[in-house]
């Protein structure tokens, strides 16, 4: 996979089996500015494992079940939307392509949970391909477009097949059962016993989530990601640059669609029963929102957004109705006012001592000019930035 | 036959008034306009209202009613859409693409729940309908309503492209579509060019859900998320930023579907009319009428 021309690299022993995604190792840096963010991180990870412990009610991991599967999708059109830079408005077709594979390899094929887990995944990127093969080539607008008809097509084609139940979709879906133990029996740890109709489900989708998260933040890091985020931000230039884009396109495309497909398996194993109206265009858009309104390619930005998008309806009973008028409204003001949405990727903490480091590092500062001092008078008053500092004795000629 | 060509030609024909709008703005500032298929839907709303008002205050023959709230209508979904291009688009119109698709987006969720709210998530039943009975033509039945829609239509359509290819203001717009920097430096007003042409294309889509709203009777919010595809699906056929493309492709679309659901059955006429669209977008991506493509650097 010739993403980008590789470098010269360390004698075999040395090196990492795979250098697509970044070793593990230097994840963790405890003094950076952005060490309190992970910390943070960290904790509500450990404190979402807890939870159940603390407080089991069917009502809250239900809704928090649904959350982790909103966080999934999210993540998941974070690789196509946030890094790759495609906007995909038929999203939720993957989701609909996923449930509707483990429905039916289930129910039809007599397949387990478990088993039918290669089957999503290999029915999605043939999926992917099919899709974003003819279209990738296109330019991007066409691609929302064609997307968004891609997403009508699978409603419409599960409404009408016999095969898919029709308009009254598939019910029955067994849960998950590894080696004869069946979940949904439930057993006891620590002296509290878990129904495991509902607590598991959470369990599950958790750690799927936590995966899912996992895996796209170490994909995103390492040459793969990197070559997504070039042909988001100029694919000319990605391309005189040896990056195969088209490539890049459709890698991003199929990670995409095996993402929403896992989630539509969690759904289908959580409600037991799928239908087409589920599978709605409105799904693919609140998903959209919830990775633009946190902040398109971060990842904690995306995670923050979904839990919003997915929970706000619980919290704000009041207004339920005004939701989706008032999720419109704040799509726009995000792209007015704060593009790159509420938690950026190169966010830090407010009062941090090490903003100006962060920032730094994140978006290139405009090139300073040392070679012509009337430029960079002309800019002085503006250009105080840790950067400008050899550009300093210039700036005392001041008009 | 003659029965699946005639109406074919008549939802073409809606087609078509949307695809105008898609077409003409894509045309001259690239940018693909998601909400436009909501304009429709609010045009229809508009027509509802007005209509109601209208009966209320005065009785005029249904025919002249229709024709003044039509009227009505598209000046003030014109409106309605200029207001949009002000306060959405024009203070991000140099940012990234992508900002300005998913601004797309969000007004046309705010749009389709804005009207939810207010008319309630029911359809509505359009006061007045174009039923006048029917005449029958070489064994078809043709029902008066679909005749009205292919007319006015059509002569919305000759009246715009007159507009376009006589008047100062059409040849501005030509000219920013060719080269909107050159354009601003030969004196032409970009921003008001640029809202005239919101004005314009969101006016016929007004006219569009009207003339929806009268004929078929019942509207819903979100009548326009389909045909907004479907539109769009039209203005590609023929060639997008083309006017007399955008025309072309809505008949011919509304050719195409007609004949598709006459071969394959209904509930798979909107499966068939997106397989159009990605087949076309495939093998001939700048449709029918569509000259050169340049890639926008």
């Amino acid at each position: 996979m010739a993403l980008i021309p590789r470098r010269p690299r360390p004698p075999a022993l040395l090196r990492p089996p795979v250098d697509l995604v970044q070793p593990l190792g230097r994840r963790f840096d405890w003094r950076g500015p952005r060490a309190p963010l992970r910390l943070i991180g960290l904790l509500a990870v450990v404190g979402v494992f807890v939870l159940p412990f603390l407080n089991a009610s069917t009502y809250l991991m239900q809704i928090l079940t649904s959350a982790y599967i909103y966080v999934m999708l999210a993540m998941g059109l974070n690789v196509v939307v946030g890094y790759a830079g495609l906007l995909d408005l038929g999203y939720i077709a993957f989701f609909a392509v996923g449930a509707y594979t483990s429905g039916i390899a289930t129910t039809r094929l007599g397949l387990s949970q478990v088993q039918a887990i290669p089957l999503v995944i290999v029915v999605c990127v043939l999926a992917g391909i099919v899709i974003g093969g003819p279209t990738l080539r296109l330019r991007s607008d066409y691609l929302a477009i064609v997307t968004l008809g891609f997403g009508e097509i699978i409603r419409v084609t599960a409404n009408n097949l016999s095969v898919t139940g029709g308009p009254a979709g598939i019910y029955a879906i067994p849960g998950w059962q590894f080696f004869g133990w069946r979940l949904r029996d439930g057993f006891s740890l620590g002296g509290l016993r878990f129904n495991g109709q509902v607590t598991f489900y959470y369990f599950v989708a958790l750690i799927v989530t936590v995966l899912g998260v996992l895996g796209i933040s170490q994909i995103a890091r390492g040459r793969l990601g990197r070559a997504w985020k070039a042909v988001r931000d100029d694919e000319d230039a990605a391309e005189a640059m040896g990056i195969n884009t088209y490539l890049a396109k459709i890698t991003a495309y199929i990670i995409g669609a095996v993402w929403a497909g896992l989630a539509g398996q969690l759904m289908a194993t959580q409600q037991s029963a799928i239908s087409p109206p589920s599978f709605q265009f409105l799904h693919s858009a609140l998903i959209l929102m919830a990775v633009v309104l946190g902040g398109m390619g971060s990842t904690p930005g995306v995670i923050v957004g979904a839990l919003f998008i997915s929970l706000a309806p619980e919290f704000l009973r009041g207004v339920a109705d005004w939701r989706y008028l008032i999720f419109g409204l704040l799509l726009i003001l995000v792209m007015i006012f704060r593009p790159a949405g509420l938690w950026p990727a190169s966010a830090v903490l407010p009062w941090s001592r090490d903003r100006r480091r962060a920032a730094e590092t994140a978006p290139p500062p405009p090139p300073e000019s040392p070679s012509s001092p009337a430029a960079a008078a002309d800019r002085g008053p503006t250009a105080d930035g840790p950067t400008s500092a050899p550009a300093s004795p210039e700036r005392e000629v001041r008009p | 036959m003659i029965q699946v060509i005639v109406n074919g030609l008549s939802v073409g024909a809606f087609y078509a008034l949307v695809a105008l709008g898609y077409s003409m703005v894509y045309g001259i500032i690239k940018l693909l306009n998601f909400a436009h298929g909501d304009i429709y839907m609010l045009g229809a709303y508009v027509g509802f209202v007005v209509l109601g008002a209208l009966t209320s205050w005065l009785s005029l023959p249904t025919a002249l009613g229709l024709v003044l709230v039509t009227l009505v209508t598209m000046a003030l979904t014109g409106g309605a859409g200029v207001l949009l291009e002000r306060v959405a688009y024009r203070p991000i119109r140099h940012a990234p693409r992508l900002s300005l698709l998913i601004t797309a987006v969000g007004l046309s969720f705010a749009l389709e729940y804005g009207v939810r709210q207010i008319f309630g998530p029911q359809p509505s039943h359009f006061p007045v309908q174009i039923d006048a009975g029917s005449v029958h033509l070489f064994g078809a039945t043709i029902t008066i309503a679909r005749i009205v829609v292919i007319l006015v239509a059509a002569g919305l359509m000759v009246v715009l492209a007159l507009f376009v290819a006589k008047t100062r203001q059409g040849r501005a717009m030509r000219a920013i579509a060719l080269d909107a920097k050159a354009a601003r430096l030969m004196g032409i007003d970009v921003d008001r060019t640029i809202s005239l042409v919101f004005f314009i294309g969101s006016a016929l889509a007004g006219a569009a859900g009207v003339l929806a709203g009268a004929v078929y009777g019942t509207i819903d919010f979100l009548m326009g998320f389909i045909i907004g595809i479907k539109a769009f699906t039209a203005a590609v056929i023929g060639g997008i930023g083309n006017l007399y493309g955008a025309m072309l492709g809505g008949v011919a679309l509304g050719l195409l579907e007609s004949f598709g659901v006459a071969w394959l059955g209904g509930q798979w006429r909107d499966v068939f009319s997106f397989l159009c669209l990605i087949l076309f977008l495939t093998f001939r991506p700048t449709g029918i009428l569509g000259g050169r493509v340049q890639e926008r650097m």
